[in-house]
């Protein structure tokens, strides 16, 4: 199949109806945009729903009644309006419910800014909703990963019966490169035979529900829902790594931030620095083993993220204590440059000999 | 031997948590025998909030939602959007719908969704333990209006079916109460009109049904029929404000 | 292995963003590794917009230009005074002299000034200023050629606006022409 060039947030869109998004609940803000307007010129004409919602709260709860309906149902949004979100998703998780939020984020706190940033880390690994959940959250680097990675989305969600997070930032919403549409081969997925879709009065009915008011009822829930979480640990965690043979220093970044890195490493190894990179691709679950996997010869641990340091928690669990970690970020929608990352990449190094 | 008395297939067997003297469980069994009434029983989905009635989904027999509190509008969308066919209702509260659930209501209403709402308007949380709702009225005493609903501070009580009728969407809203039989006829009326609006797709109906709550009021279950009948009536006035007709 | 890391920028209307996208298109066409990043945010809406795009034999890392651009295509002032200083040494800088009367100051890249509005309304469309540069720099940097970027447009355009392909084809080589 040829190539085309398209934009980050339309690409994920068109992704999305490939991959059988059945309808779209969604609210304008920036920079996102232009995943409901495609949504909403090109649903129709694939006979999917387009609602706008008046609200981002309204819009995740629109998500959960067609999922419950047994839909394949995506959302999108950018950060403020994924904290509006966050009581639904909660549902979604405690009902059981499949379906595929996208977050294409921007500087905050509060209203922040809108330029690319990472700073909702913590919102999509640690759960700004309430109770006891994880949910796959992948952060593509590309516009052909963002691509892929909405297309499993959907099946995953399906499978483990749970949402399933795509974050990007501003730039991968924004930015266009060449793209192709390769649907995954169709997964035995199984029947949502929990759906409501009306008994018809041939069954029992059947009740989306995330309230269990005896104890004994939600714990043995939890642990139900903490068996998919195991599964999803063991089976999902993708990630990246690049010229991590004989890296002294191994620097860490996500979506946008990584693609600066490999700049930065580049120039490192040019300059006789050998540095490489892990670049995680879903977030939760992180790949704690890469770190296990980290060559002798490295000395130390940059994170770069564009945000105050989120992830860098997640790589201290992962590292267990073992090499120093450091950090470079800028927050606020600032992007950092190779030339700073390599900056504080060759300090670290002199520092260390 | 005649039979005198016989449960609606529209429920189930469970034995309702609803205090004594509560006016719900009327509703719950008017809603049940006009699904059986219309045949649409079994491709009715119903949508249930946070509130009393949050238990709902166990006595509805039919596919239920349980929802996240005031959403239940928002989540009937979605589901009626993919099921059109189907029969779809939300089953909400006066604390649930009025207050944090408005916009939600306000905007189904607006698009014109084609679903039935069964708006259950006690003037009060009950779930909660009795404080005040947008729709307590003036003067009532509540665990957080202990001194009695002051307008000056908190507002007039929200008069939802006036509101909702001046939107174009809303194709049905009607005003009942359950506080005495005529009334309760009156109401399984009003439901059945909704429903039938939704079956004829003409969009968004809502049945707002006077109710009492003899727990949250600190009343016996006889008292709170009269207060209903004293007080709630003379402010939110009886009778149907939209039909279809209206709505074209 | 050529890399050409070049930021296009003028003010909304002038058909910045589209010079961009026909170049990376193009890019496409030829099997090389692009993106494409616009600036985004206030200055959509009127002001100045401007756009990166790479071009590259090899896999572009950041989208992102930082003081490392091969070149600048500045179509008014305000583009000028801001990323004149982003074009590294020995790198390529167009200005559109229609619009901006003053000079660069720069001694250590290669300035070229054409009169792109000047030259499209001499072939018949103010409109086509934009392409009137992209030829210019295509013609300097030879990083895509003419016939991608024609081919591009085929698929940009769509089949409304196929009449334009002609018009924005002379554009591309008078803009060549004014640099050979």
């Amino acid at each position: 199949m040829a190539k085309i060039l398209m934009k980050g947030n339309e690409a994920i869109a068109e992704a999305a109806i490939r991959a059988g998004c059945d309808c779209f609940f969604g609210y304008p803000i920036t920079p996102q945009n232009e995943v409901p307007e495609y949504m909403a010129k090109h649903m129709p004409k694939s006979g999917g729903v387009f609602v706008q919602a008046e609200s981002e709260v309204a819009a995740i709860n629109m998500v959960y009644g067609a999922a419950g309906a047994g839909f394949r149902v995506m959302t999108s949004t950018s950060s403020p309006g994924m904290a509006l979100k966050q009581e639904g998703i909660s549902y979604l998780v405690g009902a059981e419910l499949p379906s595929v939020i996208v977050n294409i984020s921007r500087g905050g706190p509060g209203l922040g800014s809108i330029q690319p940033s990472q700073s909702d880390y913590f919102q999509v690994t640690r759960g700004g909703g309430n109770g006891d959940y994880r949910i796959v959250v992948f952060a593509p680097s590309s516009i052909q990963e963002a691509v892929d990675l909405t297309i499993k989305a959907f099946d995953l969600a399906d499978y483990y019966r749970n949402p399933v997070i795509l974050l990007g930032d501003g730039m991968i919403g924004q930015m266009m490169e060449p793209v192709e549409f390769n649907l995954s081969k169709k997964t035995n997925l199984p029947k949502k035979e929990w759906a409501t879709t009306g008994t018809n009065g041939k069954r029992k009915p059947n009740i989306i529900n995330s309230l269990a008011l005896a104890s004994e009822d939600l714990e043995r829930h939890n642990y139900k829902l903490k068996k998919k979480y195991d599964e999803m640990e063991e089976k999902e965690v993708m990630h990246e790594t690049y010229k991590m043979d004989d890296a002294e220093i191994v620097l860490v970044a996500y979506g946008t931030t990584s693609r600066i890195t490999k700049n930065a490493i580049d120039s490192l190894r040019e300059s006789g620095i050998k540095a490489g990179l892990i670049r995680p691709i879903t977030l939760w679950p992180f790949p704690n083993k890469a770190f296990n996997e980290i060559p002798k010869t490295t000395k130390s641990i940059l994170v770069v993220e564009m945000s105050m340091g989120q992830m860098i928690d997640d790589v201290k669990i992962a590292n267990e204590g073992r090499l120093p970690i450091h950090f470079h970020g800028r927050p606020g929608g600032m992007i950092p440059s190779p030339e700073e990352i390599a900056e504080k990449a060759k300090e670290i190094v002199g520092g260390a000999k | 031997m005649s039979l005198l008395f016989e449960p609606t297939k529209g429920m189930t067997d469970k034995s309702m948590h609803y205090c004594p003297g509560c006016t719900h469980g009327i509703i719950h069994r008017l809603v049940g025998e006009v699904l059986v009434e219309l045949g649409v029983l079994g491709k009715t989905i119903g949508v249930a909030p946070v509130g009393c009635a949050v238990l709902a989904y166990d006595y509805f027999n039919c596919d239920m939602h349980e929802a996240a509190h005031g959403r239940a509008p928002a989540v009937a969308t979605g589901i009626k959007r993919m099921l059109p066919d189907n029969v779809v209702f939300t089953y909400q509260g006066d604390g649930d719908l009025a207050s944090i659930g408005a916009a939600e209501i306000i905007h189904a209403a607006h698009r014109g969704e084609n679903f039935t709402t069964i708006f259950v308007n006690n003037a009060i949380y009950g779930m909660t333990g009795g404080q005040m709702a947008p729709t307590t009225l003036i003067g009532q005493k509540a665990t957080t209006s202990p001194y009695g609903r002051d307008k000056a501070t908190t507002g007039m009580p929200l008069k939802v079916s006036e509101m909702l009728a001046t939107i174009d969407g809303a194709a049905f809203v009607e005003r009942v109460t359950v506080h005495n039989v005529a009334g309760i006829r009156k109401t399984k009326k009003a439901i059945k009109k909704a429903f039938q609006v939704q079956l004829d797709g003409k969009g968004f109906g809502i049945v707002e049904i006077l109710s009492t709550c003899p727990t949250g009021w600190g009343q016996t279950p006889v008292e709170s029929l009269s207060w209903l009948e004293n007080n709630m009536i003379p402010y939110y006035p009886l009778g149907n404000f939209r039909t279809p007709e209206e709505a074209k | 292995m050529a890399t050409e890391k070049v930021i296009m920028a003028g003010f909304g209307g002038q058909g910045i963003m589209s010079m961009g996208q026909l170049l990376t298109y193009a890019g496409m066409i030829q099997d090389k590794q692009v993106s494409w990043l616009p600036s985004y945010g206030p200055e959509m809406r009127g002001g100045t917009a401007n756009c990166s795009v790479i071009v590259s034999d090899n896999l572009v890392g950041s989208p992102i230009i930082t003081d490392d651009a091969t070149a600048s295509v500045v179509m008014n002032l305000p583009s000028l005074l801001k990323f004149e200083q982003q074009v590294i040494a020995g790198g390529n800088l167009i200005v559109n002299s229609s619009l901006i009367e003053i000079k660069a100051k720069r001694e250590d890249i290669n300035v070229y000034y054409v009169p792109a509005n000047q030259i499209a309304k001499e072939i018949g469309n103010d409109k086509v200023a934009n392409m009137v540069m992209l030829g210019a720099y295509i013609e300097l940097t030879k990083i895509v050629s003419q016939d991608s970027i024609v081919e591009a447009m085929k698929k940009v355009f769509g089949p409304s606006k196929q009449h334009l392909v002609e018009l924005n084809k002379e554009a591309l080589k008078r803009g060549a022409k004014k640099v050979q």
